[in-house]
C-alpha cells in the first residue's frame, strides 16, 4: 500500500519536474512547480513528518508560488521564443552537471544500502510539531534565531530598495522624485 | 493489504463521503436562507415558489445549472481554464476531514463508538491553512485563462488580496495556539471543556478573534471585502467567462469557504461542540451528550453564516487601495499586539491559562 502511494506520488513529483523544464509557458512552468511541491508534501507525509508537510505547502505552494504566479500574470509574460544560438556554449556545462548529478544519487542509493541505520517507523515522535518545536527553542535556538535576524534584514533591505529616494532618502525627496 | 486495513480505509472514505454529503446540504440551504434573509433585510420576498416556502429552491438551482449551455471562450487557455474551478472546489472540500462535528457518540444500548471527526491530524490547523491557500489558485487561474480583462483584474485583485490578509489570519490564530499547546483541532476543542462547557478562548483572545473574523470575510471574497467579483466595476470578476456547471463550482467552492471558516471560527473561539452545563446535565460520552454537542456545534456555525448574510446586506464594498491599508497598516499591527498580549499573561500567570 504504502509502496504504491509512493510510487503514485514520487512520479508525480517527477513528472511535473520535467514538465516545469519543457515547457515554453511561464505560467505553465510555474504551476507544475506547485504540483511538485504538493507531491513532495504528500511523500513528507508518508515519511512521518506532517508538520514539515504542512509548511511546505503553506510557505512555497501558499505563498511564494501564488507570488511567482502573480507576477507572470501581471506582466502577461508570453510564450519565450527559442533563443538557441546564445545559449549552445551552455550545453555542454549541462551534460557536465547532469553527470555529476547523477553519481551523486548513485553514490546515495549505494550508501543507504550498505548503511545499518535503521529506519524509523511511523509511530515515531521525530516529525511530530511538539518534538521539532522544543528542539528549535532549546538546542538550535541559536541558528534559529541568526535565521529569524537574517531574514528580518532581508525584509528591511527589501523595503529600502523599493522605496524611492534611494538608500538614505527621506520621504520629500521620494515625493519630488 | 492485509483485511484490517482494508476495512480501515472503507471506513475513512464512508466518513469523508457523510461529511462532504452534510455540508453541501448545509451549503444548499445557506444559498436559500442568503436569498430569503436578504429579501427580508431589502423589503421583498425571496425565492419562495419551488416547494413551501421555497425550501425545494436549492435542487431547482441545481437543476438549472447542469441544463444550461456550457459556454467556452474562444481564445480562452483550454486546459487551464477547465482545471481552476476543479482546484476551488477541491480546496475548499479537502479541509472537511479535519473539523471535530462533534463529540464521540455512543448508539444506545450497543458499545459501538462514532467519532464524529474524520481524522486526527496532528497539524490540523497547518492543514486548513495550507489547503486554504492553495484555494487561491483556483480563482488565479481562472482570472488569467479566461482572456478577458475584467478577468484577469478580478484574479489579480483577489491574489493580492489573499495574501494580504493571509499574514493578519495566520497572526491572530497564534494566540489559539499558544492556549491550547497543540495544533490537533480536536485537541484545542477538548482543551475549551472547562468551566462547565464555557472556557471558550474567545475569552481568553478576544482582539484575535475580532482580527480572525475580518480577515476570513477578505479570504472568503464577501462583503465589504469582495473587490475580486465587483460587479459595478468588473462586471463579474474572475468568473465572468465561466457559465453552467463550472460557474457553479466556484459558486460552491465560494460558499463552502464561508463554512470552513465559520466553522474555524467556531472550532477555534466559541469552544467546538462544547455545550454549557451539557455535561452536568446528559453526563460525559452518552448518546444525548453527543446529539446537543453535534447541534450545538452546527447552531453555532449557522450564527457566523447569519453573520455573514447580514453583513452583505447592511455593508457597502471597500475601495481597493482602502482594502489594502487596512490589512497592512491597522490589521496586521493588532495581530501583532494581540499575540504580545496573550504571550505576556501566559507567561504572567501560568496556572490560569
Amino acid at each position: 500500500m504504502l509502496v504504491l502511494l509512493f510510487i503514485l506520488f514520487g512520479a508525480m513529483a517527477i513528472g511535473c519536474a520535467l514538465a516545469v523544464v519543457a515547457q515554453r509557458n511561464p505560467l505553465y512552468s510555474a504551476i507544475s512547480l506547485i504540483g511538485v511541491f504538493i507531491s513532495l508534501a504528500c511523500l513528507y507525509v508518508m515519511l512521518a513528518a506532517p508538520f514539515i508537510a504542512a509548511v511546505q505547502v503553506i510557505v512555497y505552494a501558499g505563498a511564494i508560488m501564488v507570488l511567482v504566479v502573480f507576477v507572470i500574470m501581471l506582466l502577461n509574460i508570453e510564450e519565450e521564443e527559442r533563443r538557441r544560438a546564445r545559449l549552445r556554449f551552455l550545453v555542454p556545462a549541462a551534460v557536465v552537471l547532469a553527470a555529476v548529478l547523477i553519481a551523486e544519487v548513485a553514490f546515495i542509493l549505494v550508501s543507504v544500502q550498505q548503511s545499518r541505520v535503521v529506519p524509523t517507523s511511523s509511530a515515531s515522535d521525530t516529525g511530530l510539531t511538539q518534538s521539532i518545536g522544543s528542539a528549535l527553542f532549546t538546542q538550535y535556538l541559536l541558528p534559529f534565531e541568526i535565521t529569524s535576524i537574517l531574514l528580518l534584514m532581508a525584509i528591511v533591505g527589501a523595503m529600502t530598495l523599493a522605496r524611492r529616494g534611494g538608500l538614505l532618502g527621506t520621504r520629500e525627496q521620494a515625493k519630488r522624485d | 493489504m492485509d483485511q484490517q486495513t482494508a476495512i480501515d480505509i472503507l471506513l475513512k472514505l464512508v466518513a469523508i463521503t457523510v461529511a462532504f454529503v452534510v455540508v453541501l446540504f448545509v451549503v444548499a440551504y445557506t444559498v436559500l436562507a442568503e436569498r430569503r434573509i436578504l429579501g427580508f433585510i431589502q423589503g421583498r420576498l425571496g425565492p419562495n415558489r419551488v416547494g413551501p416556502g421555497g425550501v425545494l429552491q436549492p435542487f431547482a438551482d441545481l437543476l438549472k445549472f447542469i441544463l444550461k449551455e456550457d459556454i467556452v471562450p474562444d481564445k480562452s487557455t483550454r486546459f487551464v481554464y477547465f482545471l481552476a474551478p476543479v482546484i476551488a472546489t477541491m480546496a475548499a472540500l479537502m479541509t472537511m476531514i479535519v473539523y471535530p462535528f462533534g463529540p464521540d457518540i455512543r448508539i444506545p444500548f450497543t458499545n459501538y463508538v462514532i467519532p464524529l471527526v474524520v481524522t486526527h491530524f496532528d497539524v490540523g490547523l497547518l492543514y486548513v491553512l495550507g489547503v486554504t491557500s492553495v484555494g487561491v489558485y483556483g480563482i488565479m487561474l481562472a482570472g488569467w485563462s479566461s482572456n478577458n480583462k475584467y478577468s484577469l483584474m478580478g484574479g489579480l485583485r483577489s491574489s493580492a488580496q489573499m495574501i494580504s490578509y493571509e499574514l493578519a489570519l495566520g497572526m491572530s490564530l497564534i494566540g489559539v495556539v499558544l492556549l491550547a499547546g497543540t495544533l490537533d483541532l480536536a485537541q484545542i476543542v477538548e482543551q475549551q471543556s472547562g468551566w462547565h462547557g464555557l472556557r471558550w478562548f474567545i475569552f481568553f483572545h478576544p482582539l484575535g478573534f475580532i482580527i480572525y473574523m475580518i480577515a476570513a470575510i477578505a479570504e472568503t471574497n464577501r462583503v465589504p471585502f469582495d473587490l475580486p467579483e465587483a460587479e459595478t466595476e468588473l462586471v463579474a470578476g474572475f468568473h465572468t467567462e465561466y457559465s453552467a456547471m463550472k460557474f457553479a463550482l466556484f459558486f460552491l467552492a465560494e460558499y463552502i469557504n464561508m463554512f470552513t471558516v465559520s466553522m474555524l471560527a467556531t472550532t477555534l473561539f466559541l469552544g467546538g461542540w462544547n455545550v454549557p452545563f451539557a455535561e452536568d446535565i446528559f453526563g460525559r460520552n452518552t448518546f444525548l451528550f453527543g446529539l446537543v454537542g453535534a447541534i450545538g456545534f452546527l447552531l453555532k456555525v449557522i450564527f457566523f453564516l447569519f453573520l455573514y448574510i447580514w453583513l452583505r446586506g447592511t455593508l457597502p464594498r471597500f475601495r481597493f487601495d482602502q482594502l489594502m491599508s487596512f490589512g497592512w497598516k491597522i490589521l496586521l499591527p493588532f495581530a501583532l499586539l494581540s499575540i504580545f498580549i496573550t504571550a505576556t499573561l501566559i507567561f504572567l500567570f501560568p496556572n490560569t491559562f
